[in-house]
């Protein structure tokens, strides 16, 4: 039987769907906020009082203030909204992607320089092996 | 009637703007990129298009999730960009084309696209970029515009078949504009990447190369798959290739591969480029 969610199945991936959507509705519209520079001055000054504005769940407020981007997507984020938030922080895409990858930044940034992330091993559940997705994008094809 | 001169496709990593703006075309890391450009440039020199319609993916900046439409289309004299909050420059308004405006929104809701229409409407990024890129130097480009916008923000997205049908009946709508305008479609975004969860930094090169050779020998090869499948293959935000999709599909006839580009990476994406002409 296929699966209700069968995105599920592609490892190390949280598509945004309905139910995350729902979820993370305020976590997003706060992000959104982020696009005027005032507010990303109030942001920075007080991260707390900013995020209180939204009845956002303590969980998401705790994904915002330790910049833990796999825990925001888990708990309803968006890639394209939470940029704002890295963005305010001055940080470049490729160093926000890394930090969900636990690559080191330089690990990320060379393995995007030799054409970026295997698809061989990196497309189903079932390829993981050792709980890792793979990172060398110069494995052989057999 | 209008002429549909042919259709460019192109990555939109917002990156691509920081990089204009501090003029780093030449620097070794950009210049595969923006060297890929060149060709196109001439033959926009040559072809001199009076329009563009394109067809990319808003990030936030004109549609949230409060209100998401799945297809849109924008119907107002002037487009404006603005702060999206990550530090690139705000470019200059680009000018609209409201007749082809809603001669597109009457066909499409006649062929039974349930489109939305934006008398006002920001282009982001995805929108700005690539006019950068085709018309470079920072001056307005010398085209009228017609944006249209596909969700690829919120699951669940149009498939790649339904992005099809919706491109040849962009197709059909232009063709059936009485104009004597020359119109370029453009689709934004795209190839393979996927910026989010452990998985970010996924590359499908295979794939890619496969799927640009498809829209020259047999166009709809791609929408075989679902929108699962395409997440799985070229990354969860690679599935913007439905942009390509829908603007190849607009092209009537026989056509001809001008020029094309890969290069990996741009940020953590595999940027192409494909300029395919209508052979009249």
């Amino acid at each position: 039987m296929a699966l209700e969610k069968p995105y599920k199945d592609v490892p190390g991936t949280t598509v945004f769907d309905a139910e995350l959507a729902r979820m993370g509705y305020h976590l997003n519209q706060f992000c959104m906020s982020l696009m005027k520079a005032e507010n990303r001055e109030k942001f920075k000054a007080d991260q707390r009082a900013y995020l209180d504005q939204w009845p956002m769940s303590e969980e998401q407020k705790q994904g915002v203030l330790t910049r833990d981007y796999n825990r925001m997507i888990a708990a309803g984020g968006n890639i394209y909204f939470l940029s704002k938030i890295f963005s305010s922080d001055g940080q470049s895409f490729e160093l926000a992607a890394s930090s969900m990858t636990g690559m080191t930044p330089e690990e990320y940034r060379q393995m995007m320089l030799t054409g970026g992330r295997t698809v061989e091993g990196n497309r189903h559940l079932s390829e993981i092996k050792d709980g890792k997705l793979k990172t060398n994008a110069s494995v052989e094809k057999k | 009637m209008a002429k549909i001169i042919g259709c460019i496709t192109t990555t939109h990593v917002p990156s691509i703007g920081g990089a204009i703006a501090k003029k780093l075309q030449n620097d070794p890391y950009w210049s595969p990129f923006f060297d890929g450009f060149k060709p196109v440039h001439a033959w926009l020199k040559k072809v001199k298009p009076d329009v563009a319609v394109v067809i990319y993916n808003d990030h936030g900046l004109n549609f949230f999730l409060d209100k998401l439409p799945t297809f849109a289309v924008g119907a107002a004299s002037e487009y404006r960009h603005a702060d999206e909050g990550w530090g690139i420059p705000v470019v200059a308004p680009f000018r609209g084309d409201l007749d082809l405006s809603w001669h597109l929104i009457n066909t499409l809701v006649d062929k039974e696209f349930d489109i939305t229409t934006c008398q006002e409407m920001l282009v982001d990024h995805a929108f700005t970029i690539p006019m950068s890129l085709l018309w470079p130097g920072g001056e307005s480009p010398p085209v009228r515009a017609v944006p249209i916008c596909i969700n690829t923000v919120q699951f669940p997205i149009p498939s790649a078949r339904r992005s099809y049908k919706l491109g040849e009946a962009i197709g059909s709508a232009i063709e059936s504009w009485d104009s004597d305008a020359k119109v370029l479609v453009m689709g934004t975004g795209g190839l393979s990447h996927q910026l989010d969860g452990e998985r970010a930094g996924f590359i499908n090169k295979e794939f890619d190369l496969k799927f640009m050779d498809s829209l020259i020998k047999q166009p709809d090869w791609a929408t075989q798959y679902s929108s699962t499948e395409l997440v799985e293959l070229v990354g969860s935000q690679g599935v913007e290739l439905l942009m390509w999709l829908a603007a190849r599909a607009a092209l009537p006839g026989p056509v001809h591969k001008v020029h094309s580009n890969y290069h990996i990476p741009i940020s953590n994406t595999a940027s192409g480029l494909m300029l395919i002409e209508t052979v009249h």
